[in-house]
């Protein structure tokens, strides 16, 4: 059984048609990636499917169970972490206050605390600046925190809206590295992203969006290899 | 910052500052009352907003709702009291059944005001609350016929003092060397509820829902994914601010023994948000900073304003009421552009403001 599964999901926003019956599965452990040019709905479905959009029609089931319809609060709380485009850090908090908003929805003290040295271990860049403000650092460290505190409330799945948008190179292959690493540490992941080659290299399988629809699917490898993928995803 | 830096490296100079604050506050009235009557009754006004201060603080500086029409909590205890100790109906219950009541049916407006403006942010909020702070002043000028609840423009007077367990807040007891009048007790009751108060927000605040409201504050979209009940939490800061403000409102009609609507216009609730945001808001211990300067420098300005002219020309020459308001207004423009993030800031505001130098170095 899937951990995550779209069922013939239609979505509306502001009146579009912006996600037209889409079958998208994720199985525990995978990591799989949704990408798609600007406006193929990929945003919109992870919308959906943290409870910030209700769906037009279909469902998203989660461990077996439906969550469409169910208040993003309640979805966080099940163990779906969004990190959102844009990475949406509280900003005047520092990075510690962040991290701990994250884990706002548990009570195990000495496991939180715990994690949170699991973080600053994944982000020595964080450990540095702890005590600083989340709107102080750089883009890239943002997306480092938007991430950490996504892990802070232990995901059993954990969705990355763009995590290399608007990214200095570098910036974008190490935030790659934490996504490798989070996904070997057995963290189930989906992933939407415009930037398709780092995004196939890095998953196991993935889906390509275009105009709401899913036009391909498959092994990430394959997919990399498939010529339409290459001429309109690749450059090539 | 040296005085905070003394009291670090010395713990018990903290507990003789609170003792020294302590007995300061304790013989205050008494010290008062020698200069006047008038002033402990100024206190007990100052301390009545520091009240309504801290309620208002839960709404725009914990949870960043700002909230234009407070003040109608203010008038719904109010009028809670004066509806049940009173002549007017003949009613005259004790006060430890109304205060309770009073802050369960402002509560109850909280909600009524908080739930249709869930989706509503900053100006639009304001704008709504503004309305129905002007809503409940209309009704209860208007609520006198056909069935005479609040008696309309007329007030309702002779409102009943608090009697507290034996001893009549309306007259002068004497405690041995101690003369306790009206004002005294009110003034020692205030401060009794004011404490209460103040560990009721020290305590929300460090909470698991003060950490709530500082995320919806920060941003709503981002809390609701971490797993914050945002609806639920928002409702809450309404009520729990309204509760505060029924509360200070209950007590007011007692002191004052006549209430009437003109106690309850929109510049009341822009006081109480000058407060907050003038003396920090989102700091408990800034806000009552605010709400004493507010009240008081009005009150000083008044008896200095005309003698300083008649001193100076020998004659009044601005009404004394016209350059008070000046004045007032002076200084809150010069404290704004000095200290934008109010008098005494939290923590996280005084943030926003800092220098990025002073981060430490990566």
């Amino acid at each position: 059984m899937s951990l995550l599964a779209l069922e013939a999901l239609h979505v509306s926003y502001g009146g579009i048609k912006a996600v037209k019956g889409i079958d998208v599965t994720v199985d525990e452990g995978e990591l799989v990636c949704l990408i798609g040019a600007n406006g193929a709905g990929k945003t919109t479905t992870l919308k959906a499917i943290t409870g910030l959009l209700h769906p037009a029609a279909g469902r998203v089931m989660y461990a077996g169970e439906e969550i469409s319809g169910r208040k993003s609060f309640e979805i966080a709380r099940r163990g779906l972490a969004l990190v959102p485009e844009g990475r949406g850090v509280f900003p005047q908090l520092t990075i510690e206050e962040n991290l701990r908003m994250g884990a706002y929805a548990r009570d195990d003290k000495p496991g939180v605390a715990q994690d949170m040295e699991r973080m600053f271990s994944l982000f020595p860049r964080l450990k540095e600046r702890r005590a600083q403000t989340a709107g102080t650092l750089s883009g890239g460290e943002q997306q480092m925190l938007a991430i950490g505190r996504a892990l802070m409330s232990r995901p059993k799945l954990l969705l990355l809206d763009e995590p290399s948008m608007g990214l200095a190179p570098l910036m974008v292959e190490k935030i790659f590295e934490v996504i490798r690493a989070v996904s070997s540490e057995g963290v189930t992941l989906l992933l939407v992203e415009q930037n398709a080659r780092l995004a196939l290299e890095a998953s196991h399988r993935g889906y390509v969006l275009e105009g709401g629809t899913v036009t391909l699917s498959g092994d990430a490898k394959s997919l990399l290899g498939n010529p339409q993928v290459r001429q309109a995803y690749l450059g090539e | 910052m040296t005085l905070v830096d003394t009291i670090k490296k010395h713990p018990q100079a903290r507990w003789i500052g609170m003792a020294l604050i302590a007995i300061a506050l304790l013989a205050l009235p008494f010290v008062l009352v020698q200069v006047g009557t008038a002033w402990v009754r100024i206190t007990n006004l100052a301390l009545l907003f520091v009240l309504l201060s801290l309620g208002l603080n839960i709404v725009v500086g914990f949870a960043g709702l700002l909230d234009l029409g407070y003040i109608a909590f203010y008038a719904v205890g109010a009028y809670v009291y004066a509806l049940l100790a009173s002549p007017h109906f003949n009613i005259h219950w004790p006060w430890w059944a109304i205060l309770p009541l009073g802050a369960a049916v402002a509560c109850f407006f909280g909600v009524i005001l908080g739930t249709p403006t869930l989706k509503l942010r900053g100006d639009y909020l304001a704008i709504v609350t503004l309305g129905f702070g002007e809503i409940i002043r209309i009704f209860l000028n208007n609520l006198s016929e056909p069935f005479n609840l609040t008696n309309g423009p007329k007030g309702i007077s002779t409102i009943d003092p608090i009697n507290f367990f034996g001893i009549s807040f309306g007259n002068t007891s004497t405690l041995g060397p101690l003369q306790f009048n009206e004002a005294t007790k009110y003034y020692f009751f205030l401060l009794a509820v004011l404490m209460l108060v103040i560990v009721v927000n020290l305590r929300l605040q460090d909470s698991r829902i003060g950490r709530a409201w500082e995320a919806i504050r920060e941003d709503e979209v981002a809390a609701r994914a971490m797993g914050i009940n945002t609806t639920r939490m928002k409702l809450l800061a309404f009520a729990m601010g309204a509760s505060f403000g029924g509360i200070s409102g209950a007590i007011f009609s007692s002191i004052q023994g006549f209430i009437s609507p003109e106690s309850f216009v929109l510049n009341e609730s822009v006081m109480v948000l000058a407060m907050v945001v003038l003396g920090g808001m989102g700091n408990i211990w800034g806000v009552i900073l605010g709400a004493i300067l507010l009240s008081f420098v009005p009150e000083i300005l008044r008896y200095t304003v005309e003698p300083a002219q008649r001193m100076l020309f020998g004659r009044s020459i601005i009404d004394p009421e016209v350059i008070r308001m000046l004045l007032f207004g002076l200084a809150m423009v010069v404290v704004m552009l000095v200290r934008p993030a109010g008098l005494w800031p939290s923590a996280v505001r005084q943030r926003e403001l800092a220098p990025d130098d002073e981060a430490p170095a990566a």
